[in-house]
Parts: C-alpha cells; sequence; structure tokens
C-alpha cells in the first residue's frame, strides 16, 4: 500500500516539475484567432474547375469564344494586378460581395459561360470561390467554372506571365 | 525618334501588363513607407533604425494568417529586446474588420492598416500571408509566401540577430 502510495505521489510530483521546466506544457498557448466560417473551396467539384494555363490559353487564341470572368475575391488584391478583362465582384465570404455578384449575373442567360476567381490565399483557405461558386449554382448558371489557384494568385497567374491588368 | 518613342511606349505597355508582380526581391532595399497604426498614429518603417524587421502582410479573413499571428506575438516578445520588431500591416478592404479583430486578439506589435498602393510599393501583395525580412539597413533578407515554414523563418531570425549583436 505504501509502495503504491509513492510511486502514485511521484508520478505526480514529477508531471508537475516537467511542467515548469518546460514552458511549452506549463502555461496555455495563446488560441490562434479564426477567420469566419465559409463554404471551402473543396466543396467545389473537380469537373467545374479550370486550371490557370487553360484559362490563359482561352484568353490568348482569338477565335476562342470568351467568358465572363469575375474576380469575387478583394478589391485591395483586384486593384493591384486581375486577370485582363476580368470585373470586380466583390468578395463572397460576405454578403455584400454576394449581392453586388447577383446583381451582375442577374440579367444573363443561364447557360452564360462564366469564370470565377480569386487568389487571395491557398486554395483550401479561400472564404470566397465556395461561396460563389455556390450562389451562381443556386441562381441556376449551367456554365460556370472556379480557376483552380493552389497558392495564390501572384504566384500562379502573373509570375507565369499570363495576361493581367490592374486598377480599379 | 519614331522609332525610340514606339519602342519606349512598348516598354510602358509591357511593364503595365507583367503588372506588379514582380515581388521586391531578397537582396533589394525595402521600400519607404508610412501607414496609420489602429488608434491612427502614422507608422513609417524609418521609425525603426538599426532593428531586424518582421513585416507581415495579413488580413482577417485570411486563415494562415491568423494562425502565424500568435507566433509572431510570442517572437516580438522573446526577441524584441534583441533587436527584433515585428510589423503587421492589414490588407483588409474594411479596415473595421482588422479592428475588430485585433480588440479580440490584441498582438505584441503594432498593426497598420495597408492598402493597395503599399502592397504595389513592395511589387504586388497578390496572395497572403506574405512576410519579409528586413535588416537593420533596410535591406530584404528573406521573403516568406504563404504558410510559411515557422521553425525556418525563426531560426533564420535568431541567426540574423546574432548576427547584429557581432
Amino acid at each position: 500500500m505504501h509502495l503504491q502510495l509513492i510511486k502514485f505521489t511521484s508520478a505526480i510530483v514529477g508531471c508537475v516539475l516537467i511542467g515548469a521546466a518546460n514552458p511549452a506544457l506549463a502555461a496555455p498557448k495563446p488560441a490562434a484567432p479564426e477567420p469566419a466560417a465559409h463554404r471551402p473551396a473543396a466543396s467545389i467539384p473537380a469537373a467545374s474547375l479550370i486550371q490557370p494555363a487553360e484559362l490563359a490559353a482561352l484568353l490568348q487564341n482569338p477565335a476562342a469564344p470568351k467568358p465572363l470572368i469575375l474576380q469575387v475575391g478583394f478589391r485591395t488584391m483586384y486593384v493591384q494586378s486581375h486577370i485582363s478583362g476580368a470585373e470586380y465582384a466583390g468578395p463572397a465570404n460576405e454578403e455584400s460581395g454576394l449581392q453586388r455578384l447577383r446583381e451582375r449575373v442577374a440579367a444573363l442567360p443561364k447557360d452564360t459561360a462564366i469564370v470565377i476567381y480569386c487568389g487571395c490565399c491557398p486554395w483550401n483557405h479561400c472564404p470566397n470561390v465556395g461561396e460563389a461558386f455556390a450562389a451562381l449554382q443556386g441562381l441556376g448558371f449551367t456554365h460556370v467554372k472556379v480557376m483552380y489557384v493552389a497558392e495564390n494568385f501572384g504566384d500562379d497567374w502573373v509570375n507565369k506571365g499570363y495576361p493581367v491588368a490592374k486598377g480599379s | 525618334m519614331r522609332l525610340i518613342a514606339r519602342i519606349a511606349a512598348a516598354a510602358i505597355l509591357s511593364a503595365s501588363l507583367c503588372g506588379a508582380a514582380g515581388s521586391t526581391a531578397v537582396g533589394d532595399m525595402a521600400p519607404e513607407f508610412s501607414r496609420p497604426d489602429l488608434s491612427g498614429k502614422p507608422v513609417r518603417l524609418a521609425d525603426y533604425p538599426g532593428k531586424l524587421v518582421l513585416l507581415n502582410f495579413w488580413a482577417s479573413w485570411c486563415g494562415p494568417c491568423l494562425e502565424e499571428m500568435p507566433k509572431f506575438s510570442g517572437w516580438q516578445r522573446e526577441y524584441g529586446a534583441q533587436g527584433l520588431q515585428v510589423i503587421g500591416v492589414s490588407l483588409d478592404d474594411d479596415s473595421a474588420s482588422a479592428r475588430r479583430l485585433i480588440a479580440r486578439h490584441p498582438t505584441a506589435y503594432p498593426i497598420l492598416i495597408g492598402d493597395a498602393a503599399l502592397g504595389e510599393s513592395f511589387g504586388g501583395v497578390l496572395g497572403l500571408p506574405l512576410t519579409y525580412l528586413i535588416d537593420p539597413k533596410g535591406r530584404i533578407v528573406a521573403r516568406y509566401q504563404g504558410n510559411g515554414d515557422l521553425a525556418k523563418m525563426e531560426a533564420k531570425i535568431k541567426a540574423l540577430l546574432a548576427q547584429r549583436s557581432k
């Protein structure tokens, strides 16, 4: 009985000493702030994605019909650089951005070819494209593609030498 | 003469088509800037002479950015006395979003309100997070785009602070 008590006490004391020696264990880390929840980009079916190279080839082919290209991300990014010919539709992670997107497409035929993109941050963290895609699907648009931006617009479009413009 | 004018026009057009994403490279001098902090006070890069500056572009909607910020606060507390100065620059379209977030999750370093012009002065901030290390002479010594390896970043900071103290 005494032996068990000594073992138990030693274990408790040991844990306390380890915790005191290791600040990482002793003090809880401050929790990282979390962005608002959003529909993830991963919710977009693969069949609805278009690769940057594919879109660039389409834009550079004079004979190819051009889709309506909408940037559904942040204005600070759009102003610095956007796909040549793309319109700013507003961030789809906010209701105001979604409303702007709905208004932009309200008068369009449902079979209009539309490409949306963002590129604000790595694909799995983008708060906009999943929301924008779902909104357009909900409105009945049947020819919507989402440009797959693996890392960000700078690396995956601009630095590849694909056509860009800047300004609001 | 016309040929020169055409070449100049082509060069200007080419530059504009290339956009701003020729990203400020390691080895370049960091552009000087002044932007307001959350209290409205102007903050300049030049306000931190002799410091190793960690300049972090972030936004409240950027998950990977928010994951990094507690670490940066920890580094400011741990290495500040050795000469590290962290500066956060919010690229939110609406500064109120940054204010709300920082009110709930204060940082141990100043947060500035950035804009597209500041991004362009750094060669285009076209994806977040983006972090620069700027040495005490104002030269960019490292650039980390996206989900950086924070252990590597910290090792680089320690090495630079050790150099600085020699």
